[in-house]
């Protein structure tokens, strides 16, 4: 990976003056072309290296005084199920306060799931003891949001990517500094750095110091939550070359975690789209972004800024959505979207869409799923639920036993234009 | 250093921009030596237009907005030039004159609204005020029932409540309104918003967007945006100006800039944001290296250490000589500062097809 050409680092001691020997010459565009990725593409038949079903995490509120009695639970993660593909990337956005860093949390066992399971190679990370956990650690890190704030600013760059080796005792101990530098050089940065603090570093910089030290046990699983957001847009495109030369090169499954839905486009060929504790809607990247079936993930990429649509002229009509995220403290019954769903119905308000699975790789949960324009008036799942229309409970029909989200998909699915069930 | 006059193609039927700023220079002194945050910058905006600036960080996109807001410390910032704010010069204008002005006929929304809110203060109080100082005859409770009206126009549901709230009681899109309603409680006729959608959800950035763009439409003011999202400035912006390093590199109407790039930085910007209608061939291709010192500017152009088309101008004309701003192929109105001879056709050829191989197909 010599490619990744070191920054040029603003180093206080040195010149301010930012000399050509130490910029380096800039490649011409053909090279810096080369050193790029395409948007990462999908393997299908990757095998899940992790397996999340049913997960929950519910953080208890406790009252004031004495006895502090627990008086409810904040939702964060109700029930989800998803597969990351060894080697692959799966993407989860959705506005703050969805989950979605809940849910890396989790994975990274941050914190003790309240339900469900994480199924990592024959293990049940969520039953796991922390003592249980340790050596599984080294297979599932974690690249944090904000690169000021993840690195000890008291240790130096060699101190921090050193330590996990350390911990787990990858190297013995004269070994350490070697490894470091060659992490160090992997992640572009000069591997004469290793004993300069986090300060002296540019926020793009400090960002591949985290990679590194993710890097440094080499995981089977990364959870990046956020890993761009905090950058400055001409550094986002090198983080995440970063990233796909890692994912290229070592064979890491990502969960990438961003509510920069084009982003999320350009690195993760599958997209979870998640809604106050649960996902709406999963799918490979063409379902999502360009046949979209739940209303949020419509009203999500419409209100997208388009650099596109200026060159066309014209603006895209916007679905506006109404108001805020509810509490998840005391989330609306039935459909937690309903409160801000232009298509919301009675029917809504009573029973929970289930996550229908209506594509070979593509998953909705919602009463109504249908093209923007094109919703169907009367709900699709009512005889699922064995209800009539309006969400009465219909004493004919029958409902539909295994409605429960598993991870994965199936080999058959509800075709939402023949209305039957279809085969792959 | 000649700089290209960029009025004539912002001036509106009705008269001379609101806004001018002509040959503006910000320097600092730091333990360092002179900091050059800005260099001979000329803009303007009419009334009723909206200016984007973009950039990256540290290319002066905030201290030139805040010049002309006269937030600059007179003692030591070095501020020369001329802003013309409404045909009254503020570079030099004594600090009395200064705080009629701000939060009056202009002001500024900030990125962080939970920062710039007071937390001890109700929201009601905190609008209340800034409309009291400039309306020193209007009682308190016309100052509360126009602090009412105001958080009713900018969207906050149930406005006679919450106008007794305070502001860690807001959501963040909330908070973001109450900076809105706040800097338009007095009618401004200039608004300047700082990055005011970075820290949202895109739902309440495009909220946002729209309420801006109405109230512009209702109250014909001129508004300058800075961000560095040109995903921002396609949707909200009529021009735009592009910054780096401490001056304007590119200047044109929005849909010039962004259909017809012709400089290597605006270039960059483009490629490395993947857009989301994208082709997946498209690639995401960044700036490399980082912005030069401010401290001593480059005798050649200020982006020629990372500029990967340099090699396409003879000579070591980039490294010796800073390029005027000049039109190039496309017009009068399209300026930029770049040796590149014929950049259009460079982009067209080369850039298109890797950030956006289904546009450059059409073509």
């Amino acid at each position: 990976m010599s490619h990744l050409r070191p920054e040029s680092e603003p180093t206080p001691d040195d010149k301010p003056v930012l000399a050509k020997d130490e910029v380096g010459e800039a490649p011409a565009f053909d090279d810096l072309v080369e050193q790029t990725h395409t948007a990462n593409v999908l393997d299908p038949s990757a095998k899940p290296i992790l397996t999340v079903d049913n997960l929950k995490m519910y953080f208890p509120i406790k009252s004031g005084g004495v006895v502090r009695r627990k008086v409810g639970d904040v939702q964060a993660v109700d029930g989800i199920s998803f597969e990351v593909p060894a080697g692959g990337s799966l993407g989860l956005v959705g506005e703050s306060g969805c989950g979605k860093s809940t849910t890396g949390r989790l994975i990274t066992r941050l914190y003790k799931p309240t339900g469900g399971s994480m199924r990592f190679e024959g293990h049940d990370l969520a039953q796991l003891t922390d003592k249980e956990m340790k050596p599984l650690r080294r297979e599932v890190q974690m690249i944090f949001q904000d690169p000021y704030s993840s690195l000890n600013p008291r240790h130096t760059v060699g101190t921090i990517i050193g330590t996990p080796l350390q911990v787990h005792g990858i190297v013995p101990k004269n070994k350490v500094l070697g490894r470091v530098q060659e992490l160090l050089e992997v992640v572009g940065l000069n591997p004469e750095h290793y004993n300069r603090y986090p300060n002296e570093f540019s926020g793009g910089q400090r960002q591949r110091i985290g990679i590194a030290r993710a890097l440094a046990l080499q995981p089977k699983v990364m959870v990046a939550d956020e890993p761009v957001s905090a950058l400055d847009v001409s550094i986002q495109a090198q983080v995440i070359n970063l990233m796909q030369d890692i994912q290229a090169e070592f064979g890491v499954a990502f969960l990438f975690i961003a509510h920069d839905l084009a982003i999320v486009r350009h690195f993760c060929p599958e997209v979870a789209v998640m809604y106050l504790g649960k996902i709406v809607e999963i799918g490979d990247r063409e379902s999502i972004y360009s046949h979209a079936r739940h209303p949020y993930t419509q009203a999500l990429l419409s209100a997208v800024p388009d650099v596109k649509q200026a060159v066309i002229g014209g603006r895209r009509e916007r679905i506006r959505l109404e108001g805020d995220v509810p509490s998840p403290i005391n989330p609306p019954s039935g459909c937690r979207f309903r409160t801000r769903c232009p298509l919301a119905q009675e029917i809504c308000a009573k029973h929970e869409p289930p996550l229908l699975q209506i594509g070979k790789r593509h998953k909705v949960a919602c009463h109504f799923p249908g093209e923007i324009g094109k919703h169907p008036t009367e709900p699709l799942t009512a005889r699922l639920l064995g209800v009539d229309h309006a969400g009465n409970p219909d004493p004919g029909a029958s409902p539909s036993t295994d409605l429960d989200t598993k991870p994965g998909y199936d080999d058959t699915w509800f075709d939402l234009d023949t209305k039957t069930f279809a085969r792959a | 250093m000649t700089s290209t006059q960029t009025t004539s193609t912002t001036g509106t039927p009705d008269g001379a921009p609101y806004l001018e700023v002509t040959d503006l220079t910000v320097k600092f002194p730091t333990a360092d030596g002179l900091v050059n945050a800005v260099s001979d910058l000329s803009y303007s905006v009419p009334l009723g237009r909206t200016l984007g600036i973009v950039g990256e960080s540290g290319s002066g996109k905030s201290v030139s907005s805040m010049a002309v807001l006269g937030l600059h410390d007179a003692r030591s910032a070095r501020i020369t030039g001329s802003i013309k704010v409404g045909g009254r010069e503020v570079v030099g204008m004594d600090e009395r004159d200064l705080r009629s002005l701000r939060g009056n006929t202009v002001s500024m929304i900030f990125q962080d609204a939970l920062a710039a809110l007071h937390p001890f203060y109700r929201v009601g109080q905190q609008l209340a005020e800034a409309y009291r100082v400039h309306h020193p005859s209007a009682s308190k409770k016309e100052a509360r029932a126009r602090a009412i009206d105001m958080l009713d126009r900018v969207g906050i549901p149930s406005p006679k409540s919450r106008v007794d709230d305070f502001p860690h009681q807001f959501s963040g899109g909330m908070r973001q309104r109450v900076m809105i309603a706040m800097g338009l409680i007095n009618d401004p006729a200039l608004l300047i918003a700082d990055e005011p959608t970075t820290a949202l959800d895109v739902t309440v950035q495009a909220q946002i967007l729209d309420l801006l763009q109405d109230l512009q439409r209702e109250f014909n003011s001129a508004i300058i945006m800075i961000t560095h999202d040109l995903g921002v400035i396609a949707e909200i912006a009529d021009d735009v100006l592009v910054m780096y390093s401490g001056r304007a590199v590119e200047y044109g109407s929005t849909r010039e800039i962004l259909s017809h790039p012709e400089m290597p930085y605006t270039w960059g910007l483009l490629s490395s944001v993947p857009d989301v209608h994208s082709d997946t061939n498209a690639r995401m291709i960044p700036i490399p290296g980082t912005p030069p010192s401010l401290l001593n500017p480059l005798p050649g152009c200020p982006f020629e250490p990372r500029c990967a088309h340099r090699d396409k101008v003879p000579g070591d004309l980039c490294s010796t000589t800073l390029p005027e701003l000049r039109p190039g192929g496309r017009g009068a109105g399209h300026v930029k500062r770049c040796h590149l001879p014929d950049p259009d056709a460079i982009y067209e050829a080369e850039v298109l097809p890797e950030i956006a191989p289904d546009l450059a197909k059409e073509n």
